[in-house]
C-alpha cells in the first residue's frame, strides 16, 4: 500500500481502547468501562459504537453512560453472541478497538430542556435509556420531572438495581419498577411495564416520552400511550438493529428508506409512518 | 476535450501499446457468454458483447476485499488497494450505475476502500453494439451516457468514435497511433447509433417513465404481487448478485494460522438472502420472503433513488432476469402490474 493512501480516513478503521473496569451485572449481562488510548472521546445520549474484538468481529453497543460523566465511557453487554461473548472474557487492561460514536438519531436532549420526562425501559432497554437519564440528572434543574419506568422478566436479570434505588431515593425523581415474574425477595410490582404508566403523576401529553425495550414491548406501550392521547411527536423509540458497518453503507439496518446507523437509532416516533417496516 | 476516430485496426494496437504498459480490464468471451477479466490479450476484448455475466462493479467493490489488519488484541492497520487500472468496455447502463455507486459510497461517510479503486480508475465506456436477450435500459433512460466515462467508444461500422470526456482520458486518447479528429460524418453516425439504442435496448417495456416509479411504489406497499411472487422466490440471492446496483456487504474477521495476526474482509451480501436482518437474540426484523423480494424492489425504486437525487437504481442491464431460476424477478414486470392495477397518477 502506499503512502498516501496509508494516511487515508478510514471509515472501518477502530481505535484502540482500555478496559478501565469490567464486572459481572447479573448472569448474562457484564458492564464494562473503556477508556480511549488516544483520549479522544465525545458523544451524545443515544449514540453507539461498533466494539471491535480482533478475530471475532464488531458489534454495535450503545452507550450506557452519561457525556456528563467523566473517566471513559460505559457499555453493558449482554452474552448471546461470537462477539459479546468475546468481550465478556475480557479482563481489565485488555484492550479493543472502538468505531464511533455513531448515530444522528440521539435522545431529545435540546427539545426536552424545560420538560417533564417519562423513560420506559424493558429489560436491558435500561441500558441505552440510562445515558440520558444520567444526563439529565446531572443536569436537573434544566427539566421539569422526571419519571423511570422499568420492567425487567425476572428479578435475577434486574440490571443497575443500586443506580435505581438511589434515582428512588432522590426525591426529585418518580422511580416505578416490576417485575413480569415474582419473586420471594421482591416486594414491588408484579406485571409488565405498561401497567407503570397510570402510577406517573405527570401530564403525560406535554411530556417527552422515551421508550426503549425488546421489540415485542413498543406496540403494547404505543397503545397504552394512544389512552393519553399523547402527541406522536413527543414519543420517541429507540430501534436499534443489525448496524453492520454503522456507517450507512452495508444494508443490514435499513427500516424501509431509512439506516437506523445514520437517521437514528433513536427516532420520533411522527417519523416512523412513513417506515412500517420500523415497528 | 477531444473527439477522435480510430480505425479498428489501428485501435487494436493501441489496445495492444495499453496491455503492454497498463493494467486493463476488458470484456472477454466467457464460453457463449462475456464477462470483465484482466486482458492479456488485444484480441481478446470483444466490444460487440451484449451484457456481462458480472457488472464490473466487482472492480470497486470486489467480491471479497480485505479493509483491515490486526494483531489480536493489538491495533488496526487499514489496507487500501491502490493500483492503477484501465476498464475498457463498459455500456451505459452499467456506467450510469458506477455513477450511482460512486455518489453511494462518497455521500455521508466517504468510503475510502471503494473510493481509491474509483479514482484509480480509468473507465472507456462503449455504446451498445448488440442487444442482450433482457436489457431494457431504453426504458430505464440509460442506453446511452454522457458523464463519469473517461473515454467512450461508439462502434460506427470500420471505426470507433473515441470522445474523451476528462483529463484522464484525453492522455489515454493521445497515445492512440492513427487516431484522427472526428469528421461531421463519423459524429453523425454516432447520433444515429445514440437514436438507435435509445429506442432499441428495450427487451422489456417499462408502462411509465421511470421517474414516476417512487411515486407508483409509494401506493403500493400492500399489493398482492409481493406475495404472489415471493411464493415462488428461493431467496438465493442470484438478483443481489449479478445487479450492478447491489452494493450490501457483511463484514467477517478472519484469524490467520499464527494466531495472533489476521484480517477482516467484507463480502457481498443480499437482502433477499434468509438472516439478512438477523439481530441478536435471533430477532429477524425483515423474515418473510415476500418482505425480503418488496424491499429489492423498493430500493432500486424508492429507497436508493432519495439518496441519489431521484435518479432510479434499476439501470435496465436485464441480468437479474437471466439470473432468476422461478423467472420472478423481472422488475419491468413488476412495476409493469402495478400500473396495471393502480393506474398512472
Amino acid at each position: 500500500m502506499c503512502q498516501c493512501c496509508a494516511e487515508k480516513k478510514d471509515i472501518y478503521l477502530p481505535q484502540l481502547a482500555t478496559v478501565a473496569d469490567i464486572s459481572q451485572m447479573n448472569a448474562t449481562e457484564k458492564y464494562l468501562r473503556l477508556s480511549m488510548d488516544d483520549g479522544m472521546f465525545d458523544f451524545l445520549p443515544g449514540q453507539f459504537v461498533e466494539v471491535s474484538i480482533a478475530g471475532i468481529g464488531e458489534a454495535p453497543i450503545t452507550i450506557s453512560s452519561s457525556p456528563t460523566q467523566k473517566g471513559g465511557f460505559e457499555l453493558v453487554v449482554r452474552k448471546i453472541g461470537n462477539v459479546s461473548g468475546a468481550i465478556h472474557n475480557l479482563r481489565k487492561g485488555a484492550k479493543l478497538g472502538i468505531r464511533g460514536p455513531l448515530g444522528k438519531g440521539i435522545y431529545p436532549v435540546e427539545e426536552a430542556r424545560g420538560k417533564s420526562l417519562v423513560f420506559i425501559c424493558g429489560g436491558i432497554g435500561m441500558v441505552p435509556q440510562r445515558s440520558f437519564i444520567n444526563y439529565v440528572l446531572h443536569n436537573r434543574g434544566d427539566f421539569r420531572d422526571v419519571s423511570i419506568l422499568q420492567g425487567t422478566k425476572n428479578y435475577d436479570l434486574r440490571l443497575f438495581s443500586s443506580e435505581i434505588e438511589a434515582w428512588g431515593k432522590r426525591g426529585d425523581v418518580q422511580m416505578f419498577e416490576t417485575l413480569d415474574e415474582g419473586h420471594p425477595a421482591w416486594k414491588g410490582d408484579v406485571g409488565v411495564v405498561t401497567r407503570l404508566i397510570r402510577k406517573v403523576n405527570t401530564d403525560l401529553k406535554s411530556a417527552r416520552i422515551l421508550v426503549c425495550g425488546p421489540p415485542v414491548m413498543y406496540k403494547f406501550v404505543l397503545m397504552a400511550l394512544e389512552e393519553y392521547d399523547v402527541p406522536h411527536n413527543h414519543i420517541f423509540l429507540n430501534l436499534e438493529r443489525k448496524m453492520k458497518c454503522g456507517v450507512g453503507k452495508c444494508g443490514h439496518c435499513q427500516i424501509n428508506h431509512t439506516y437506523v446507523c445514520m437517521d437514528g437509532p433513536v427516532f420520533r416516533y411522527s417519523d416512523l409512518a412513513s417506515l412500517p417496516e420500523a415497528i | 476535450m477531444s473527439v477522435k476516430k480510430i480505425t479498428k485496426s489501428d485501435f487494436a494496437n493501441f489496445v495492444y501499446a495499453l496491455i503492454q504498459t497498463d493494467n486493463v480490464i476488458g470484456v472477454q468471451a466467457k464460453g457463449d457468454r462475456f464477462d470483465f477479466a484482466p486482458l492479456e490479450s488485444a484480441k481478446d476484448l470483444r466490444l460487440d458483447y451484449d451484457v456481462t455475466l458480472q457488472p464490473p462493479k466487482k472492480y470497486f467493490l470486489p467480491p471479497t476485499e480485505v479493509l483491515l489488519t490486526f494483531d489480536v488484541g493489538g491495533g488496526y492497520k487499514s489496507q487500501m488497494d491502490c493500483g492503477k487500472f484501465i476498464l475498457l468496455g463498459v455500456h451505459p447502463y452499467d456506467m450510469i450505475a458506477i455513477n450511482q455507486m460512486d455518489e453511494l459510497f462518497r455521500q455521508d461517510n466517504y468510503d475510502a476502500h471503494y473510493m481509491t479503486r474509483r479514482n484509480n480508475a480509468t473507465i472507456i465506456a462503449c455504446d451498445v453494439a448488440r442487444f442482450s436477450d433482457h436489457v431494457f435500459a431504453s426504458s430505464m433512460d440509460t442506453a446511452v451516457v454522457r458523464e463519469g466515462f473517461d473515454v467512450l467508444l461508439t462502434d460506427i461500422g470500420d471505426s470507433y468514435v473515441m470522445e474523451a470526456a476528462t483529463a484522464k482520458g484525453n492522455d489515454l486518447v493521445a497515445r492512440a497511433q492513427g487516431a484522427v479528429e472526428a469528421d461531421p460524418q463519423a459524429l453523425r453516425r454516432r447520433e444515429d447509433v445514440w437514436a438507435h439504442n435509445r429506442k432499441s435496448l428495450n427487451k422489456h417495456q417499462l408502462k411509465c417513465d421511470p421517474a414516476y416509479l417512487p411515486r407508483l411504489l409509494a401506493k403500493a406497499y400492500k399489493h398482492p404481487v409481493w406475495e404472489e411472487r415471493a411464493k415462488t422466490c428461493f431467496a438465493c440471492g442470484s438478483c443481489n448478485q449479478v445487479c450492478p446496483t447491489c452494493y450490501c456487504f457483511n463484514v467477517q474477521d478472519d484469524v490467520s494460522w499464527d494466531l495472533q495476526t489476521g484480517q477482516r474482509a467484507r463480502a457481498w451480501d443480499g437482502c433477499l438472502l434468509d438472516g439478512f436482518t438477523t439481530c441478536a437474540p435471533n430477532h429477524e426484523f425483515r423474515k418473510a420472503r415476500a418482505d425480503r423480494f418488496r424491499h429489492r424492489l423498493y430500493r432500486k425504486g424508492a429507497y436508493v433513488p432519495q439518496k441519489i437525487g431521484g435518479q432510479v437504481a434499476c439501470v435496465g442491464c436485464g441480468r437479474c432476469v437471466g439470473a432468476c431460476l422461478p423467472d420472478i424477478a423481472n422488475p419491468v414486470s413488476v412495476y409493469n402490474r402495478l400500473i396495471d392495477d393502480l393506474g398512472i397518477g
